[in-house]
């Protein structure tokens, strides 16, 4: 069973005055089947989490290790990661112009899987998940993230996520800015990959409202870059009525 | 991730946008409009057939500043001798005429001047021309391919494209060899006629090329321009517009690839000097190695009498290594306040890290990341060139040139 296991992660990004920690010894592990999610107030450094499992160039590990299946995911290169299941879906995925999507997909599945997938069958395999997550076929031969709304730049991540099909899917901030509909689409989709039990996901987010459509196992609170509470799903209730005050207080004057 | 990521060393970008008077005669109020300089420095710069009135150009004139004269071979000052070497050959489907005419040709020379000493020594050596015309009416059922191959002499070549009213033509002109070439080609478009240019020059690493191309499109006609430079030592070319009669349209779109040590500037004028026509120009570069040096210099004039005019041109490049250099300059003048729009842009950026880092987490490794990134650059702006032949041609080539050159 593919484990992800983040020992005392720091993580340090540079700034006008020298580097600044960010992350300050994160301790988290993830199991295939399980369901993470990880809340908390803006800065607290989630999505430094996300983009340093990822591996962003922007974001330099100062100590702590990351592991999957006992492999040392931080002495990977960004493309090796995702190769070895790691998958991030990104809260702000970039415009790629002149690369169609369905260009990108096969390239990416084709890297992923270690060989080009059958035309016949990834044609078909493309068209379903899209059907499945109410996108319109013309949407193949659009430039990656090209004019997306909010919406479809969402719906295109978690497409490939379930093209992918990694062993750990880090989802940054997947349901800001989508209405509800778009919302229930994403989650759906989410839920799909969950299901078949051979994906870890850390779900990464600010609100409690996507909690209605992913159940998570664990919630674990985020707060001054490190993890400050972590319990059952009863713990998202508590947020929910709340909110993060007593966790920056306390953040505060740690 | 420095935060001048987007700033190459060695780059520059300039550009400037010139106010005159406004149709009613009232000067344009605004912050900058208080100009002392003659707004048209460039309209009255000098235009001939005859090379002895230019004078030999020592490479700090405005129109030389950027161009490496040393590289010429002796174009510019007279020094290069017509020795041939350069074939011509015209492949032309039904409908087309082909002839090689003399100098004396009462059709050569009607869409303009020859604007630099260059132009004007090719103007005043070549022997024979090169018509191909397509009569008025006649829509054309496939591409006329003009192939220019150099094997290694010097040559002055002129060349005129005709379409007469309401005919269709696309032509393809190949440059391939080695050469030393000075040409001057003629685009001269009836009254609703649609022509479709792509010229490619695909030389051998030693050829030097410069060429004016000038186009005179008719009313209501439509000219459409692609230039793709991939080789030479020094290729310099100013495609140049100019609209016979009200509600002409030009696109005038550029790819170039620029490698170690290769000089290639395009050198672009528009002159709205006619009421209602339109213009739109894009020309992306990317540019690799030491020594890589591009050169786009986009002139747009909107004369006081072309009211309704619609204008856009943008250039882009991307550096992808050390070394290049870029210079961008558009110039946008405008004599009249009475139009339909008018703008310009020009970025010059490295490699977006951003791009990179999305493609390779998606398992792409960072070499074929790059390439599709390049590849994507160019295929946006290829996307509109509209004849699904010619677009998988190009991009073909600039598949090749990557594998060679994007590691």
């Amino acid at each position: 069973m593919a484990t992800l296991e983040i020992h005392d992660l720091h993580v340090s990004v540079e700034a006008e005055n020298g580097p600044r920690e960010i992350l300050r010894g994160v301790d988290l592990t993830v199991k295939q089947g399980e369901t993470h999610a990880i809340m908390g107030p803006n800065g607290s450094g989630k999505s430094t989490l996300a983009y340093s499992l990822a591996g962003h160039p922007k974001y330099t590990v100062t100590g702590g290790t990351v592991t999957l299946d006992g492999e040392d995911v931080l002495a990977m290169s960004v493309d090796e990661r995702a190769r070895a299941g790691l998958f991030l879906a990104m809260q702000y995925p970039v415009e790629v112009p002149g690369v169609s999507v369905s260009n990108f997909l096969r390239t990416s599945a084709t890297a992923v899987r270690g060989e080009a997938p059958k035309l016949r069958t990834w044609v078909k395999e493309v068209k379903e998940a899209m059907a499945r997550l109410q996108m319109d076929p013309a949407f193949a031969e659009r430039n990656v993230n090209e004019g997306f709304s909010g919406g479809e730049k969402k719906r295109h991540e978690i497409l490939q996520l379930e093209l992918l099909k990694p062993k750990i899917a880090v989802l940054d901030e997947t349901d800001s800015g989508l209405d509800v509909d778009a919302l229930r689409v994403v989650s759906e989709g989410v839920n799909r990959v969950r299901e078949t039990g051979e994906v870890g996901t850390l779900l990464i987010t600010h609100y409690t409202r996507i909690l209605r459509y992913i159940k998570p196992d664990h919630v674990h609170v985020f707060a001054a870059g490190r993890i400050a509470e972590s319990g059952g799903p009863e713990l998202a209730d508590k947020l929910e009525a709340e909110g993060y005050e007593s966790y920056v207080k306390g953040g505060a004057s740690a | 991730m420095a935060a001048d990521v987007n700033t190459p060393a060695g780059s520059t970008t300039a550009g400037s946008v010139q106010v005159g008077t406004a149709g009613a005669g009232a000067p344009l109020a605004g912050p900058g409009t208080g100009r002392t300089q003659p707004i048209d420095a460039r309209v009255s710069a000098i235009a001939s057939y005859d090379v002895a009135d230019f004078p030999v150009p020592h490479g700090r004139e405005e129109e030389w500043r950027f161009t490496p004269l040393e590289r010429l071979r002796g174009l510019h000052d007279g020094t290069a001798a017509a020795t041939g070497g350069v074939k011509v050959a015209v492949e032309a489907p039904e409908g087309v005429t082909v002839e090689t005419v003399d100098r004396d040709d009462p059709r050569l020379g009607r869409s303009g001047k020859p604007v630099d000493r260059v132009a004007a020594q090719a103007y005043s050596s070549f022997e024979k021309a090169t018509v191909v015309s397509v009569a008025k009416d006649t829509v054309l059922t496939g591409p006329v391919r003009v192939a220019v191959h150099g094997e290694g002499g010097t040559a002055f070549a002129h060349l005129l494209v005709e379409v007469g009213a309401f005919a269709e033509a696309v032509v393809v002109l190949d440059h391939t060899g080695g050469a030393v070439l000075a040409a001057n080609v003629e685009y001269v478009l009836g009254d609703g006629a649609k022509l479709t240019v792509v010229s490619v020059q695909d030389w051998d690493d030693t050829a030097v090329h410069a060429a004016q191309h000038n186009a005179l499109v008719g009313r209501d006609a439509k000219f459409k321009s692609v230039v793709v430079t991939f080789g030479g030592d020094l290729v310099r070319l100013q495609p140049r517009v100019r609209y016979a009669a009200p509600g002409g349209e030009a696109e005038l779109y550029g790819l170039y690839f620029t490698d170690d040590g290769q000089h290639h500037e395009h050198r672009l004028t528009v002159d709205h000097d006619t009421p209602h026509c339109r213009s739109n120009v894009a020309y992306k570069g990317a540019l690799q190695g030491e020594g890589a040096h591009a050169v786009w210099i986009g002139d747009v004039l909107i004369r006081a009498a072309a009211e309704g005019t619609d204008t856009y041109e943008l250039n882009r490049n991307l550096v992808l290594s050390d070394g290049a250099r870029v210079d961008s300059v558009p110039n946008l003048e405008i004599e009249t306040g009475e139009i339909v729009g008018a703008g310009h842009a020009s970025a010059t950026g490295r490699f977006d890290d951003e791009q990179l880092f999305y493609l390779m987490s998606r398992g792409v490794p960072a070499e074929e990341a790059r390439r599709l990134v390049v590849r994507g650059f160019f295929a946006e702006l290829l996307q509109q060139i509209g004849i699904p032949e010619v677009e998988e041609r190009l991009l073909a080539k600039v598949d090749a040139e990557l594998e060679a050159s994007v590691a």
